[in-house]
């Protein structure tokens, strides 16, 4: 049985010390502006304009055109040209190019005589991240660039193997998706971080500063204070939702593809859940440090296992069923199969689902842990 | 209510881990009743208050507050019970009239502006009603936190050292808006280890080491104690301060203004020490009846830190043997011999 007066009582209670805990609150709504931020122009899993340096052993009509179309590229910047290999390795090993790229000798006479020369690349996989992109995209600007010459050379050497040889790791496709997958990504990962951060300290804070003991002396029930201590969030979490998907609509051109409602059904399902999973923390810690970091170690598996990070397909069996316990994974297939794929509700009902039941464990077990004396 | 008792427990008992708080209390509080507990710190006085208030669940022990079983039925008692926490445990952040509707709303009280109102103006805190509470003075913070806990008109008001590190006028104060309470048929129960507080109580309760050694009217405890005590005056009260001390035997040697009260258990003792004094200018010894002064005094000294001598045996002050102040007594409590 719940009142909803004391309901309304602790509501309004967290209402006032969050406008008055300014710090926190600006806060909550800058973290989304950073993150989009950060993520979304600053973190560039698709670089460009890496610093590379280039040893010509051989000089002509097809290398020139090669230098010209990596830097049409917009991948490398050629800011030093080396006439050693000692030379170019010293630049690598020091981090003053990523790339450093040889032309062999004869490479010119050896492409026309279709004998596939070797063009070599070495980069500064230090960062696999960063290199990735650029390795991956060689083949595709070599082949461009030589394309005129090919068109003068005997119909025997076309199509088939290409006429030279580099190395290539095709770890993923550079097409410049990054932005529009991570921005939606990014919406789970606001909310989860800032609303399990801000509940986490709910009852702890409470504890801390000794007010439970007058809270615990009223009649208030344990229902009573986790409805009333959640719910003001709620508002935060749609409040950075909104700057989220105004920010992609706008600077990112993320588009929205998919019915608005049911979105918005497994929105607040979502924000509660966090909020829940928070509260359900608070009633665990004995301190807002051990708040903290029990917080954090939710955020990590978060990040890495829900598949914003890494292709959820691409993990191993027990990595995806971690993944499958934390809602932000089921919350972020449904952003994106809204946003990116237009889905309704048909589509997303099966990651909705469980977003509601990890909700109800949470309640429940909370409910379970808080103790209403001061045992 | 069984005999017009607003509490009756008996046999309360609560440990923590492993260490005995409260060793099976028992407390009969009359309606209308200002009930003192007296102790040193650590004694479970707080304690007490908290099984009382159904804040803690005792271990052992059963009994009635207002009536609703202490173990089974908390929530009753707590809507009928108001409670005033030792450390200020209000808002901080909340302004003094948000802190009342805080808590009025939780009671689910009607017209609750015009409560709140009220409270404000009874305790007066109109003026500051929008003052943040952590910007309050202490003596302004405990009117706030005694207007939050009788906005709901209890029965029953808990006071854990209600008036700790507050001015001696606020003190006051507060002491006459009790005295109003009770005359209005509140039952008060009250902890402090202050003098001035506990000869306000009609009756006390004297803890130590989480058991009840005492429990009387307030004006029978000195001869409950059985203090023999005179009153000293002499031209140079230092020296006769000093050679009290050497002398030693009794239990309270206290300055009251141009006077020396000295009381003890043991009147031979007493008189010994007193004969020390011979020869003294302008010395004059009367013997007086030992006031609630000294018997707190004594009782007092008798366990100053209960928290620094966990082995003490609480059934030496009962049987007579405890002697405070002395240092063979300090020794014993130490578990040394």
């Amino acid at each position: 049985m719940i009142s909803l007066s004391r309901v309304l009582a602790v509501f309004m209670k967290e209402l006032v010390q969050m406008r008055r805990d300014r710090p926190t609150f600006a806060i909550m709504i800058l973290v989304p502006i950073m993150q989009l931020t950060l993520f979304g122009f600053a973190i560039d899993t698709d670089p460009r304009n890496l610093p590379t340096a280039v040893e010509l052993r051989d000089d002509g009509p097809l290398t020139r055109s090669l230098l010209a179309s990596m830097r049409q590229s917009g991948y490398f910047k050629i800011v030093a040209q080396v006439s050693t290999d000692e030379e170019g390795e010293s630049l690598l090993r020091s981090g003053a190019v990523s790339f450093l790229i040889v032309i062999p000798e004869n490479f010119e006479k050896e492409f026309v005589r279709g004998e596939r020369p070797q063009l070599l690349i070495a980069a500064d996989a230090s960062d696999p991240v960063a290199a990735a992109g650029p390795v991956a995209a060689v083949n595709e600007i070599a082949r461009r660039a030589f394309a005129p010459e090919l068109e003068r050379l005997p119909k025997t050497l076309r199509g088939g193997a290409p006429p030279f040889e580099a190395v290539i790791h095709r770890q993923y496709n550079p097409a410049g998706e990054t932005s529009m997958n991570i921005v939606p990504g990014l919406l789970g990962i606001i909310l989860t971080m800032t609303l399990i951060m801000v509940t986490s300290i709910a009852l702890t804070r409470e504890v801390e500063r000794g007010t439970i003991e007058a809270l615990l002396s009223t009649p208030v029930r344990a229902g009573e204070i986790m409805i009333g201590k959640t719910t003001p969030y709620i508002l935060i979490g749609v409040v950075q939702t909104a700057i989220v998907l105004v920010a992609a609509r706008l600077v990112f051109s993320v588009p929205f593809m998919g019915d608005p409602a049911p979105f918005l059904l497994a929105l607040l399902l979502f924000i509660f859940t966090n909020l829940m999973l928070g509260y359900l923390i608070s009633t665990l810690a004995r301190t807002q440090m051990q708040a903290m970091q029990m917080t954090f170690f939710i955020f990590l598996p978060s990040i890495l296992l829900s598949g914003f990070m890494f292709p959820f397909a691409a993990m191993p069996k027990w990595a995806q069923a971690i993944g499958e316990a934390l809602p932000i994974t089921h919350f972020l297939r449904v952003v994106r199969e809204v946003m990116l794929k237009g889905a309704g509700f048909a589509e997303i009902r099966d990651d909705v689902w469980p977003i509601g039941i990890i909700l109800t464990v949470l309640a429940f077990a909370a409910l379970a842990r808080f103790r209403r004396t001061l045992d | 209510m069984k005999n017009g008792l607003v509490i009756d427990v008996s046999g309360l008992t609560k440990k923590f881990g492993g260490r005995t708080v409260v060793n099976n209390f028992d407390l009969a509080v009359p309606r209308g009743a200002i009930y003192g507990f007296l102790g040193p710190n650590g004694s479970g006085k707080t304690t007490t208050i908290r099984m009382v208030c159904g804040l803690l669940k005792p271990d052992d022990g059963a009994g009635k507050v207002l009536g609703f079983d202490v173990r089974t039925e908390a929530s009753a008692i707590k809507e009928r019970v108001g409670y005033m926490t030792q450390r200020f445990s209000l808002y901080e952040d909340l302004s003094i009239r948000e802190n009342l509707e805080f808590i009025a709303r939780l009671y689910s009280l009607d017209h609750l502006r015009d409560r709140v109102e009220a409270s404000l103006k009874s305790l007066g805190l109109t003026d500051r009603a929008k003052q943040l509470a952590g910007k309050l003075s202490g003596g302004w913070k405990q009117r706030l936190a005694l207007a939050a806990c009788m906005i709901h008109e209890p029965e029953l008001l808990l006071l854990d050292e209600p008036t700790a590190g507050v001015d001696p006028k606020a003190r006051r104060d507060f002491w006459d808006a009790i005295r109003d309470y009770s005359a209005e048929g509140v039952t008060t129960l009250v902890s402090t280890h202050y003098m001035d507080e506990a000869v306000q109580c009609d009756r006390i309760a004297f803890i130590a080491y989480g058991e009840k050694l005492i429990d009387a009217p307030t004006a029978d405890i000195p001869d409950l104690v059985g203090l023999s005590a005179w009153r000293i005056e002499a031209g140079d009260l230092d020296a006769a301060t000093k050679r009290l001390k050497t002398a030693g035997g009794y239990d309270v040697l206290a300055r009251f203004g141009a006077a020396i009260h000295l009381a003890g258990r043991d009147g031979a003792a007493l008189k010994r020490a007193l004969d020390t004094l011979e020869g003294l200018d302008r010395l004059s010894a009367t013997p007086i009846a030992a006031g609630l002064e000294e018997a707190f005094i004594y009782l007092m000294a008798g366990a100053a830190d209960n928290f620094a001598a966990d082995n003490f045996a609480a059934g030496d002050l009962k049987t007579g043997n405890f002697t405070p102040g002395d240092p063979a007594n300090a020794a014993q409590a130490r578990g040394v011999t």
